[in-house]
């Protein structure tokens, strides 16, 4: 039994109705409000995603004098990102990579378990899809009330209530993609740089276009980016098996379905009266009797629509639950009905990935370097005759200081008798170790010339060796001195 | 055109008519918006035309309400480019050289003027890399014609060598062949002599001792004065450095006796008029910084 199976229910005299999808219209959906566990938990989620997001980039964290005291802060014009007591440079952009297939895994993972928790409840186009319906209803109420308001002729009330919805919706779309700017610029000054008109036209531009995606996304697309626009729904049913919980609509309990008259009794019929209230309050206007499908986002507001009519009805709750098809199958057929099983190799497999994944990205952090050395051989000329005969060589070194402090290291080379070195920027004479400043936490390149005696020849590799003078600290570029041929002379 | 309107069974939307083996075409109108944002574009190009200069007229065009002209922008974007930089160069003009060389934000500035500089005018000659070629000097090594201090290379960038400038560089050597100042066989001689100064990166074969030995004697009489009893040069009359393994028209016996009989004399323009004195001494430090100068 696979999930495949389960979504197949066309039968040949819905064919046409089936094609009909293709060309059809967007029927506009107009979620009824619904009230419950699922609903109230939903809230909770969305309020503190909204709170995170919008409160973040003003957590603040010292890191001393001359430095960013912003918790997070992706500072793109000194090319620094900081996570509270980490600071990355562009060089550690790999941890970026990893950070990301970390997330793919957990999702992965989660999907697994408990089918689309992400799209239902924390991805960003349903927490301010839902935060834009709740504004909507505020001011045009309920579902009812807004098909009769939007079917009916132009009149001062749908003028007043459009408007007020569209101001809030900007305003809600203006302050989210503000917040979004704080992450890259830090939060209080770009603040009160905007207000006072002295930001810079990157803030405005991007906040601009925050403003209007927020707008545009939350406030028209709604679902139709869920079904159309993301690629995650077109391939997460991957990662769901058999075992995987989905909002289910237990159909061998809810089938027969139909109106029930007052008299009529329980014995014959299904527990669903086909009131479609599970269908009237689904954000994607879908209807989940039809069993899992590529539009449910798996929030589960039917369930609680529907465990509203059961308690009415006096009948048992959860004729739609979450549940996966082993157990359902297990009940169609009046079998024992099995316990989930979270271990399964899929979900393991998934656990070692983040387990592994997770450990080596810990060890990447922690084990940075605080110094790096990149050697560059001066490409022309390949050597230079000196007047009393000796060679030499240029390189210029680019030496990563990452320590907040400015560092003074020892300059000294390994592999080649009877080289020197100099620093002809600042005049330095002959020696064979020479000191070179890097300042505080920048990228300082110092060109280098290296003198060798005549006698020699050809390719010679050479190593720069860098030393801290004060912690010891060293790091090594191996690089290659060029001297002519001894046959070309 | 069709003559009456076909509906599409299925969507019960018009059709355009067309019919391609059974296949019907639905005439879908294009979308509101999408009208929209295309009329949006025709006012924009109405108002580009009046703001700005549209119109072809023979050699000219209409100038446009706005008064643009790409030769105006470009005047403007330099204008605030060397506003930008003006308070580094004007700080580098104030400063000495040797102060510049112990400032290191500054320094860095002034090498990278330098560089840029360098590359649109010495480079035609010196090389990209201020490498040289035979007659023109290299800049990377530690010979220097007339002296590698920081102030003697930008003396000799300023007022050049023969330019004309009345503060040039200029040497005259004699010209001891052409004039019959010495006999062909001491040419030859002092060739021989010349030519074991160089540390044994002379190109040829090494020439006889009692070449060597008359050619020290014709030396000491007649090129001594100028580049030195020893072959060492002296750069306040631009003698170059004999001594030495590397020359400026290059290490074979042939050129020191072509250089004795009639000398090539080099040329560098004057550069003070045509550079400014920051971007001078912006030059001065990347041709010192490139070899180490002296």
């Amino acid at each position: 039994m696979s999930i495949v199976q389960k979504i197949e229910p066309a039968e040949p005299a819905d064919a046409p109705e089936q094609d009909l999808r293709l060309v059809k219209d967007r029927v506009r959906v107009y979620p009824m409000s619904v009230k419950g566990m699922v609903r109230s938990f939903k809230w909770e989620v969305l309020a503190f995603c909204l709170l995170v997001y919008y409160l973040l980039p003003w957590l603040r964290w010292d890191r001393g004098p001359g430095r960013p005291d912003q918790a997070v802060l992706v500072d793109i014009w000194n090319e620094r990102m900081y996570i509270l007591g980490f600071e990355f440079w562009p060089q550690d952009i790999y941890l970026l990579a990893g950070a990301l297939i970390l997330a793919a895994f957990a999702l992965f993972m989660v999907t697994s378990l408990l089918g689309r928790v992400w799209c239902g409840y924390t991805c960003p186009q349903t927490v301010w899809t839902d935060l834009f319906l709740g504004v909507e209803r505020l001011i045009e109420g309920d579902r009812n009330e807004r098909i009769k308001r939007d079917t009916g002729p132009l009149s001062w009330d749908k003028i007043w209530r459009k408007t007020a919805k569209h101001s809030i919706w900007l305003f809600v779309a203006f302050w989210t993609g503000g917040a979004w700017i704080m992450y890259y610029v830090d939060a209080p000054t770009v603040t009160c740089e905007f207000w006072t008109g002295t930001a810079s036209f990157q803030v405005y531009f991007f906040t601009g276009l925050f403003t209007a995606t927020t707008y545009l996304l939350a406030g028209w697309a709604r679902e139709q980016v869920c079904t159309y626009m993301c690629p995650w729904p077109r391939f997460q049913a991957a990662m769901l098996d058999e075992q995987t919980l989905t909002v289910t609509y237990q159909g061998w309990r809810g089938e027969p379905r139909g109106k029930k008259h007052p008299d009529e009794t329980w014995s014959g019929r299904g527990d669903c009266v086909d009131c479609n209230a599970c269908v009237h309050v689904c954000p994607t206007g879908i209807d989940i009797r039809d069993g899992q499908q590529l539009e449910c986002i798996g929030c589960g507001l039917c369930i609680d629509a529907c465990n509203h009519v059961m308690t009415k009805l006096e009948r048992p709750n959860w004729l739609i639950t979450w549940d996966n098809l082993v157990r359902q199958n297990a009940k169609i057929k009046h079998e024992t009905v099995p316990e989930i099983r979270f271990l399964r190799p899929r979900t393991l497999i998934y656990a070692a990935v983040l387990v592994a994944g997770a450990g080596g990205m810990a060890y990447a952090v922690t084990n940075r370097s605080e110094l790096n050395l990149i050697v560059q051989r001066d490409r022309a000329p390949l050597f230079v005759r000196l007047a009393d005969g000796t060679l030499r060589n240029g390189y210029t070194l680019s030496i990563a200081n990452k320590k907040p402090m400015a560092r003074t290291f020892q300059l000294s080379l390994k592999g080649m008798d009877g080289a020197e070195l100099a620093l002809p920027e600042s005049s330095g004479g002959q020696a064979s170790a020479v000191d070179v400043a890097a300042k505080a936490d920048t990228v300082t390149d110092v060109r280098v010339l290296v003198r060798a005696p005549s006698s020699v020849h050809g390719n010679v590799p050479v190593s720069f060796v860098l030393r801290d003078t004060l912690s010891g600290a060293t790091q090594e570029w191996t690089s290659t001195f060029l001297a002519p041929s001894a046959t070309a002379e | 055109m069709p003559t009456k309107i076909e509906k599409d069974a299925l969507t019960g939307k018009e059709t355009t008519g067309h019919d391609w083996d059974g296949i019907r075409e639905l005439n879908t109108p294009v979308p509101r918006w999408w009208l929209y944002v295309w009329l949006a574009t025709i006012a924009w190009g109405i108002a580009l035309f009046i703001l700005y200069p549209a119109i072809p007229l023979g050699r000219t065009a209409t100038a446009g309400l706005l008064g643009y002209t790409s030769h105006g922008a470009l005047d403007k974007s330099l204008r605030a480019l060397q506003a930008e930089r003006a308070p580094f160069f004007d700080k580098i003009e104030a400063t000495s050289l040797e102060d510049i060389q112990k400032d290191p934000d500054l320094l860095s500035v002034a090498l990278i003027a330098g560089k840029s500089a360098f590359a649109n005018n010495c480079s035609p000659c010196h090389g990209p890399s201020g490498s040289g070629r035979p007659g023109f000097p290299n800049l990377e090594d530690d010979v220097w014609l007339w002296g590698g201090t920081l102030d003697q290379i930008k003396q000799t960038i300023t007022y050049g060598v023969r330019s004309g400038n009345p503060d040039a560089h200029v040497s005259d050597m004699p010209h001891f062949g052409a004039d019959n100042l010495l006999p062909p066989d001491d040419i030859q001689a002092v060739a021989d002599y010349v030519s074991t100064l160089y540390g044994g990166q002379q190109k040829g074969t090494a020439p006889a001792p009692a070449s060597v030995e008359a050619g020290a004697k014709i030396f000491g009489d007649n090129c001594a004065p100028c580049h030195g009893d020893k072959g060492q040069g002296n750069p306040d009359v631009g003698a170059p450095r004999l001594a030495s393994a590397t020359h400026l028209y290059g290490n074979d016996r042939a050129t020191i006796v072509h250089q004795v009989t009639l000398p090539r004399q080099g040329v560098m323009p004057a550069w003070t008029g045509r550079l400014d004195d920051a971007t001078i001494k912006s030059l001065a430090l990347y041709v010192h910084s490139l070899g180490g100068g002296q």
